[in-house]
């Protein structure tokens, strides 16, 4: 007779010395690991639970305006440098990683309006209430000499927004008119109007580097071609958008942030209809801007908080707000997509996580498996009614918990009225049902 | 000095060796390189020089090869190309068992999002399908056992002894007895790793060890009648079911709960997912008890009287009862009702096994019959007669049936795919059988007798490769530790348990079509309603009816079959 029995060699299966590691022999048969389904379910439960146990962004509050925090600017180059200007004319240069200040500059008389590094990184500009431009040397001046900017550029009216061109030693400004700049003149080389008052921003496109955008007081929006003499087209809205951000990883979409509470995504080749509309915030929007990724943008709003929006979502997925955060005026997204920074009215620059439950700093091997294996199955089962519950939950405070529950009950109002006493009693096709979306463009020029 | 020359022509110096044909080469290719050598003329010189020609066409060719390389920036590695490129194959039938259920096959065109999405998704699914297959294939470390008789030879008629004796000494060493006549007939358990061995014998003797290493951990007699004995999840705790009341003990013999709430404990089953004991009392009551809180989840009233016959099927934490009338029902601890009633036999139903696929159950009744039925469809798939009916059965993980009848104990394999003739393997005992266990990993058989203890070989009934993830036999304390904790962590809610255990990750219907149509009420429209398909006119004449109905009629199949808004019908 042939036989044999099991019998295994416990020399394989045991480790040798205690400075090995264990030995893990893997089966990977479905019989030998059964229910899968629940077991990965209940994973995905207490990573949800986790991410919101471990959820806590702040990180630190920069202090030292002796003013509003008005406008930001990003190092192009250097990921732990933040420039910031007041209300009373003060620029300072901030050190994120070791969280002070390295260099104060009186930089205008009345508010600083706008600030933008240049593209390599050796110089910014900063626009001022005092209808000046001026270039500054990035590097602090040496021990004893006087702050002086490089450059002055006086203007005839207000200037009240800036950008530079990615590659191109040329900037654009906004006041009365859009003006694109040379850098070696002292006038403008080009300048936009379209028979509006003032413009209250204007952004460059990171990726196709011609083209511009500015936000006007009429309501619209308004695109530019730098190389051509007439402006593109324009948007006009039901209200008027504050600033705007084009996203860097898609050429056409940008997003402006309105005053009714609301943010918009346009395709720029279809003004018709916004893409998305962005309903969160309970006050006016005043900033915004897109993470380096493109695929999430952070928003600061008059109701003192700032959310953070998936770029195709209508509800944000964070909120970001503190007792001592009043309203906050200008936000920015770090380049290394890990930090939000959000400037307010209460004289601080905020240094918040953008993925509130990250670990920061450098992961093990294993962490890192396991915070991806994590993230994966709050992924798969972000649907389940007991882990959305969970996954959604943030504490708001008690005005904009208030508020929001005051527009639903609003917005639920209007709808109905509108579907039971003007639809219902209409001849049929006369009154549309109109799309969230279709609702907020009134014309489309060109 | 002619002949110095031609002898310095045929050294071996600057000479490579001639390389052997493989057997994948065939001879085609040597032609090929000789054709266009050029000058090889058949009759021509012998084979040093004509082999020169070669090795030279060879070596500039690849010289060639090294230079376009080269040109193209990339380094050239000069290494003969990998007659097997890829990886090593891995069958179908292979592949099958590490295949889940794909539910979706037909989209409708327009999803296109969700196409994207569930496409993308099962290329992942056929990858890690792919490798698990390949580990399956070719790196699990042990084979299952076997055993073939000679040509006259009757595998049955080998007896325990002989087995013993043929196989080394470890292995020989599973096959023993334990004479423990004193205090009745044992049941046992086996641990989840299978390294432990817990014994109850019926008149309060309680004993738990190590069989393998036969050290013994605790030995107690609890002065009272032992119903049932069982492992909880590992080896640190084990629950008696006493004559009043169930207790539990620790792995040194300390009594740890007495437990008054389950009372008159008949047989005990241990659930190890979800941490639960599940009990079948004499009152007809079926106790699930929580055993990481310690709180009773459920006290299902079964109303079918006295609940002596019972088992789970692992796959679905689902409890079966056997009951005099001969019907199996099943149960899970979130209904007050059976899930399902089965008939299965004339008498009263003796004993239940399920495999561990949770496929098969089978099924010995007083009617002397054993029964094979499939769990997916509730019905019968074989029967069979036995002269004198089975008391116990026990399913081994691949799949080997054992049946006890008075002191015999008779091993069946593959009792569901072939009608089975006659017995793999017997044994007599010293007692009338009380209890029979398969060990987890291990080719053993353990049977509870009147006399005590008998561990039997059966090659071929053990799983030859644990997870060691799941439960290693070799692990170390820290193992342990570290085990108990995720496990405890992943421990599944008992309001999961279901026939279906994937319910979970199907999509919930019902619940979508209430909130469509909530939802059309309150917007006044349906919103997934899609307007019919209108084909654009063309211009310059092209656009004819017959062109426009067959343009039609290629989108007509999705209007007819699948409406988005009944899509998730």
């Amino acid at each position: 007779m042939k036989v044999k029995v099991l019998s295994r060699n416990p020399d394989d299966y045991v480790r040798e010395t205690k400075y090995d590691i264990q030995r893990v022999p893997r089966n990977y048969d479905p019989t030998l690991n059964p229910f899968e389904v629940p077991r990965e379910y209940t994973r995905a439960m207490n990573a949800t639970k986790l991410e919101r146990v471990l959820a806590k962004p702040f990180l630190a509050s920069l202090d030292g305006h002796r003013d509003a925090v008005n406008c930001m600017a990003k190092h192009s180059t250097s990921l732990s440098t933040l420039l910031s200007g007041a209300c009373d004319g003060e620029v300072k240069v901030w050190n994120l990683t070791k969280h002070n200040c390295v260099r104060t500059i009186q930089a205008h008389e009345g508010f600083v309006r706008g600030m933008v590094v240049r593209f390599c990184g050796t110089s910014f500009y900063s626009i001022g209430d005092d209808k000046t431009i001026k270039q500054w040397n990035m590097e602090a001046p040496g021990y004893g000499v006087e702050e002086e900017p490089i450059n002055t550029i006086l203007g005839k009216t207000v200037f009240t927004g800036l950008d530079h061109h990615q590659k191109n030693g040329t900037f654009a400004t906004c006041g009365q008119t859009v003006d694109i700049w040379d850098e070696q003149r002292s006038t403008p080389i080009r300048s936009f109007s379209w028979g509006v008052e003032s413009f209250s921003s204007v952004r460059f496109n990171p990726v196709e580097t011609e083209l511009l955008a500015s936000c006007a007081s009429d309501r619209s929006i308004v695109l530019y071609d730098m190389r051509e003499s007439m402006p593109l087209k324009k948007v006009i809205m039901t209200m008027r958008s504050n600033t705007l951000s084009w996203n860097p990883m898609e050429a056409f979409y940008f997003t402006c942030a309105n005053e009714d509470y609301n943010l918009y995504t346009y395709d720029m080749r279809y003004l018709e209809k916004p893409v998305t509309v962005h309903m969160d915030h309970v006050s006016a929007v005043l900033d915004v801007d897109y993470s380096p990724t493109g695929r999430e943008f952070v928003s600061a709003s008059f109701d003192k908080s700032i959310r953070i929006f998936p770029k195709e979502n209508r509800n944000s997925r964070e909120v970001y707000h503190t007792k001592r955060m009043q309203h906050v005026v200008c936000v920015k997204w770090s380049a290394d997509n890990k930090y939000v920074m959000s400037g307010s009215d209460e004289m601080n620059i905020r240094l918040w996580k953008a993925n509130a439950a990250e670990k920061l700093g450098v992961l093990s091997h294993r962490e890192k498996l396991a915070a991806n294996y994590n993230q994966k199955l709050k992924e798969k089962f972000q649907y389940h009614p007991k882990v959305k519950r969970i996954a959604r939950h943030r504490h708001l405070p008690k005005h904009i918990f208030t508020e929001a529950k005051e527009h639903t009950v609003m917005r639920e109002a209007r709808r109905r009225k509108y579907v039971n006493n003007v639809r219902k009693h209409s001849k049929p096709g006369a009154v549309p049902m109109l799309s969230e979306r279709e609702k907020h463009v009134v014309a489309v020029v060109k | 000095m002619a002949s110095a020359e031609v002898a310095l022509k045929h050294t071996h110096v600057e000479k490579k060796k001639k390389v052997s044909e493989r057997y994948w080469q065939g001879s085609g290719e040597e032609k090929k390189d000789e054709a266009p050598g050029g000058s090889h003329v058949p009759g021509d010189q012998p084979a040093p020089l004509g082999s020169q020609t070669n090795q030279q066409t060879r070596a500039s060719e690849k010289k060639k090869k090294y230079k376009a390389a080269e040109r193209h920036g990339k380094k050239a590695i000069t290494r003969k190309p990998d007659p097997f490129p890829g990886s090593a194959p891995v069958p179908e039938e292979k592949r099958l068992k590490f295949r889940r259920k794909m539910k979706i096959d037909q989209l409708p065109q327009y999803l296109t999002k969700l196409r994207r999405v569930v496409a993308s998704s099962q290329a992942e699914s056929e990858i890690t399908e792919k490798e698990s297959a390949r580990h399956d294939q070719l790196l699990l470390q042990e084979d299952a056992g076997f055993l073939e008789g000679d040509e006259d030879e009757d595998t049955c008629t080998i007896s325990q002894e002989d087995i013993a004796d043929a196989v080394d000494i470890t292995a020989g060493a599973k096959y023993f007895n334990l004479n423990l006549s004193q205090f009745g007939p044992y049941r046992l358990d086996y641990s989840k790793t299978g390294r432990q061995l817990l014994l109850g014998g019926r008149r309060g003797h309680v004993a738990c060890l190590d069989w393998q290493t036969k050290q013994l951990l605790c030995e107690i007699n609890v002065m009272e009648t032992v119903n049932d004995v069982k492992w909880l999840h590992s080896e640190a705790m084990y629950a008696v079911a006493q004559k009043k009341w169930l207790y539990i003990y620790d792995s040194s013999g300390i009594e740890l709960h007495c437990i008054r709430k389950f009372n008159d404990v008949l047989r005990m089953q241990f659930l190890p997912y979800h941490f639960l004991l599940a009990t079948a009392s004499a009152t007809g009551f079926l106790q699930y008890l929580d055993v990481s809180v310690g709180k009773e989840v459920a006290a299902v009233g079964t109303k079918a009287g006295r609940l002596d016959v019972m088992c789970q099927n692992p796959q679905n934490a689902i409890i079966h009862l056997g009951h005099s009338n001969g019907t199996v029902t099943l149960w899970s601890p979130n209904q007050k009702e059976a899930i399902v009633k089965m008939l299965c036999h004339h008498g009263g139903v003796r004993s239940v096994a399920v495999d561990k696929t949770g496929t098969y159950m089978v099924t010995s009744g007083m009617d002397k019959k054993l029964k094979v039925f499939d769990l997916r469809s509730f019905k019968p798939f074989q029967s069979y007669f036995l002269p004198a009916g089975a008391s116990s059965l026990a399913l081994s993980h691949r799949g080997l049936l054992s049946a006890a009848t008075g002191d015999i104990v008779q091993v069946y394999r593959d009792v569901w795919n072939t009608p089975v003739k006659k017995p793999y393997m017997a044994h007599k005992v010293h007692g009338a059988v009380w209890g029979l266990h398969f060990c987890p990993y291990e080719d053993v058989l353990g049977v509870g007798h009147g006399e005590g203890f008998t561990s039997m070989l059966v090659p071929g009934a053990g799983e030859p490769n644990f997870d060691g993830l799941d439960s290693n036999p070799y692990r170390s304390a820290k193992q342990r530790q570290e085990w108990e904790v995720k496990a405890l962590l992943e421990k599944i809610q008992p309001d999961l348990i279901s026939l279906d255990p994937g319910k979970l990750s199907q999509v919930d219907y019902a619940t979508f079509k209430q909130k469509h149509q909530d939802k059309v009420k309150v917007l006044g429209y349906d919103p997934l309603a899609r307007d019919k398909f209108k084909p654009r006119m063309r211009k310059k004449g092209r656009s004819s009816t017959g062109g426009v109905i067959r343009r039609k009629n290629q989108v007509a199949h999705e209007d007819k079959r699948v409406s988005s808004s009944q899509f998730w019908k």
